[in-house]
């Protein structure tokens, strides 16, 4: 099951926990458990999260596949000049 | 290998490393060239329209006040004015919500105030008239009764528990219990145990830092041409950095369907991150709809300044421990950035790019979102990025100072490589710093004698680039050329970067192929340019869009020759047997194929849309030398030189370009520009008379060193180069100056008055 990073500012809206395992093939689908798994993440995800995967920032694409082994870290989005 | 034969290996890459470009890499004249020079190109305030009216806002006087009354109802009789619009002329139903979730209520409310003002220049009513005289004069005949409030400019102010509230509820969930209202939002990150780290350390320094809002400084100011009829349907002609942006923006605040507005992008005359929302645009079309006219509305230089979004400034306390070998130990940092009236400071890019450059095993970032009474920030280049860099490379600077340690070999111990765990989480893939700092150790800038007077300075600077969502097409013409429609507006040069990619496809010429930024209506959604994003996604959909049409151009040829698709290769702008068993064909140039397209199986085009994920980080590196006169403070930058790895340069002149012009930011960013507010709130210098951005006559010849380490998420290794630029020279500069005049400079600008403050502090510490 793919382990999820919180930063910092996320952890005490799970539990206080700085890593979380949820279900999911694609970066929607964990996002989409994150949220059934801690409802207090749900503000902080609508409002717009990236997702690193193995090192790969994905900003949009929530059809992006995750690995049960992949690195993965919560970010705020990003935005650019 | 055919260039349409791309298969992801490992790990997902997409990355030929051995093709031999033909089109790729070289320098070819600018395609905008000759319109630009000629004044053919058409910028935002270039368009024209039968019975169009003029318009202009009104804006508060004040930083912050209660909209006790307005009465429009003299500017209203005017003759010659046609509209007159409020916040009531704007949709309802745009619901608020803390932070960042209630983007689209921070716009309205920015582009018209409601129940306050909430900085001064902020927008509160306008007008349309049949002349920009007229318009100006009724403003001065609309009422407005104001119950002025008391304000706060400062981020380290407005955190205070005294400070008046801007706006209560505004905060979203990250925000610690206990912290004043104006704290929207907060970051936090890192890993390690810092305390533990700085025990480790043989030097610890610890100190504080703070920048000045800075405005992108582009040359064109906002300007737009709106139609909008009472049936819903509306043009809009803009300067701007997303067009499709704009349309979902503005559909939005006034209760359009996206689809009934057709939005294209002007010329621009420069963005940097300022042409990424909307000011004036949702104002021009609901003056349109109620005087069922055209109506076009163009900024003046002030209100741009007043009214748009500069970048945010920035309180910083950096903590760094060193061994005497150099080893970094631990980091820690807290980042107070003020954004305006609205939630939105780039915190969390301040946090996360602050310590990225470096492998650290104990790190901590903080990172606070504070409202002020000032212009809702905007982004600007790498946002946040600069004014970390700035705050802890001082430090690390002061570190090998006090520890005689090499500036560049102190970066290279330390630095992150494949496989580093970054300092905001993630394991970095393959990236390019080491070899930014090797090139700037072997540059000739490194060991050249500083004369009497003169500081060197080094910096490092990191940003994440992006990628986003995108579309392109492209279409081939009878007589063999090509037109590409891409949706990002070119801010950088990416026309020229795009028809030498679809010429790399093709196999043809690259004055063959003319790129377009087509409008909202003739191609699917396309994301901001922004992010350092267009070379490397709009690259990779144009890419992939020439592929398709090369499919088609290779099934044409399949047909014509009576063998399997697959038995055809394409190679060189022809179509090719893929060997002797496929048959005995001459090359069929794709002249050849497309001229007789229609009655071959009809027109060929290439499509793609995604939205590619690959954008690859980058990290650059800074020499800069400059002289400080001590009598007058007065500060010179002599030699400049940026290193940065671009994955792979497109258009290496442009490339080198952007080295530059972030470069050239930086230096007035780091010099000379700042948001000066007076005590009553107001903003002292919103001019170029007063707000000093660099001339050619302050600049060196700054030089570019190309480097190339391959971003395995494009097909051509393209990393985003617009941003890093503008990283490390903030930083660069004040170690140059703190080493020339022998003292810290933590406070940006490095205006001559400070630096005699701190050369007359030194003198009494003597």
């Amino acid at each position: 099951m793919p382990e999820v990073h919180l930063w910092s500012g996320l952890r005490a809206l799970a539990g206080g926990r700085e890593v979380v395992e949820v279900e999911g093939r694609t970066v929607g689908e964990l996002l989409d458990a994150l949220v059934a798994a801690y409802p207090a993440l749900k503000e902080p995800i609508e409002a717009g999260v990236s997702v690193a995967v193995d090192g790969r920032v994905i900003a949009s694409a929530l059809n992006e596949p995750v690995r049960p082994d992949s690195e993965i870290y919560l970010m705020q989005r990003l935005r650019g000049g | 290998m055919a260039l349409d034969e791309y298969k992801p290996q490992k790990g997902g890459s997409e990355l030929e490393t051995d093709h031999q470009f033909k089109y790729v890499g070289t320098r070819p004249d600018r395609p905008d060239g000759f319109d630009k020079v000629t004044g053919r190109a058409r910028f935002g305030a270039d368009m024209y329209a039968p019975g169009m009216l003029h318009a202009a806002i009104l804006r508060s006087p004040h930083a912050h006040a209660r909209i006790v009354r307005i009465d429009t109802s003299k500017a209203e009789a005017m003759e010659g004015v046609k509209a007159v619009v409020t916040r009531a002329d704007f949709s309802k139903n745009v619901p608020f919500a803390p932070g960042m979730a209630g983007e689209f209520w921070n716009i309205l409310e920015n582009v018209m105030a409601g129940e306050k003002v909430l900085y001064d220049g902020h927008a509160v009513a306008a007008v349309a008239a049949t002349t920009p005289l007229i318009a100006r004069d009724a403003l001065k005949a609309i009422e407005v009764e104001y119950e002025i409030l008391p304000h706060v400019t400062d981020v380290d102010e407005a955190m205070k528990p005294d400070a008046p509230v801007i706006r209560e509820g505004a905060a979203d969930k990250s925000v610690p219990e206990g912290m004043h209202p104006n704290v929207v939002r907060y970051h936090e990150s890192g890993h390690g145990d810092v305390e533990a780290g700085f025990a480790e350390a043989d030097l610890v320094i610890e100190d504080h830092f703070t920048t000045e809002a800075t405005h992108q400084g582009y040359i064109e100011p906002h300007a737009c041409l709106a139609t909008l009829g009472s049936d819903g349907k509306g043009e809009l002609w803009c300067c701007t950095q997303g067009h499709w942006y704009v349309q979902k923006v503005c559909a939005a605040l006034l209760d359009l369907e996206t689809a009934n507005l057709r939005v294209t992008a002007s010329e621009i005359g420069g963005g940097f991150g300022g042409k990424t929302t909307v000011f004036i645009e949702p104002v021009a079309l609901a003056l349109s709809r109620k005087a069922n006219r055209p109506v076009k509305l163009v900024m003046s230089r002030s209100e741009v300044f007043r009214a748009t979004g500069p970048t945010a400034s920035a309180s910083m306390d950096i903590k760094i421990g060193m061994k005497k070998d150099g080893t970094i130990t631990a980091a820690k940092g807290e980042f107070r950035l003020q954004g305006g009236a609205f939630p939105g400071a780039p915190m969390e890019f301040t946090a996360m790019c602050a310590f990225a450059c470096y492998n650290l095993k104990n790190v901590h970032q903080v990172g606070y979102d504070v409202m002020t009474n000032r212009p809702k920030q905007a982004a600007y280049r790498a946002p946040g990025s600069p004014m970390a860099a700035f705050a802890v490379e001082s430090v690390i600077d002061e570190l090998c100072n006090r520890l005689g340690l090499d500036p560049i070999e102190v970066r290279l111990k330390n630095a992150a490589r494949e496989g580093t765990k970054a300092s905001y989480g993630p394991t970095f893939p393959r990236i390019g710093l080491v070899e930014t700092l090797e090139a700037a150790k072997a540059h000739p800038h490194y060991s050249a004698p500083l004369k009497p007077g003169q500081g060197r300075g080094i910096s490092c600077g990191f940003w994440f680039n992006h990628g986003g969502e995108t579309s392109v097409s492209l279409a081939l013409s009878e007589d063999g050329s090509a037109q590409v429609m891409v949706g990002t507006p070119d801010i950088g040069g990416s026309r020229a970067s795009m028809a030498l990619m679809a010429a790399e496809v093709l196999g043809i010429p690259f004055e063959k192929i003319r790129v377009t930024i087509a409008d909202t209506g003739s191609l699917g959604y396309n994301e901001i340019s922004h992010g350092s994003r267009v070379t490397y996604a709009s690259g990779l959909a144009t890419i992939k869009a020439a592929q398709d049409a090369v499919r088609k151009l290779r099934q044409r040829a399949a047909d014509k020759w009576g063998i399997d698709v697959e038995a055809v290769d394409w190679v060189d702008g022809c179509a090719v047997p893929s060997g002797p068993n496929a048959g005995d064909f001459d090359p069929l140039p794709l002249a050849e194929i497309t001229k007789n397209m229609g009655a071959t199986g009809g027109p060929i085009s290439g499509h793609y849309e995604a939205t590619p994920e690959g954008a690859g980080v980058s990290f650059a590196t800074h020499i800069v030398d400059a002289e400080v006169d001590r009598e007058t403070g007065s500060t010179r930058v002599v030699r400049y030189t940026v290193v940065q790895d671009a994955g792979k340069a497109i258009h290496p002149t442009y490339v080198e370009g952007q080295f530059q012009g972030g470069a050239a930011q930086g230096i007035g960013w780091a010099l000379n520009e700042e948001y000066i507010y007076g005590p009553d709130g107001r903003l002292q210098n919103p001019g170029f008379l007063d707000y000093r951005i660099p001339v050619a006559s302050d600049l060196p010849m700054i030089d570019t060193v190309i480097v190339e380490v391959p971003n395995p998420g494009h097909p051509y290794g393209v990393r985003g180069v617009g941003e890093t630029s503008i990283c490390p020279p903030l930083a660069a500069i004040a170690n140059a100056v703190s080493n020339a005049a022998g003292v810290r400079l933590r406070d940006l600008p490095m205006r001559p008055s400070r630096i005699l403050e701190e050369l007359e502090k030194q003198q009494g510490d003597a």
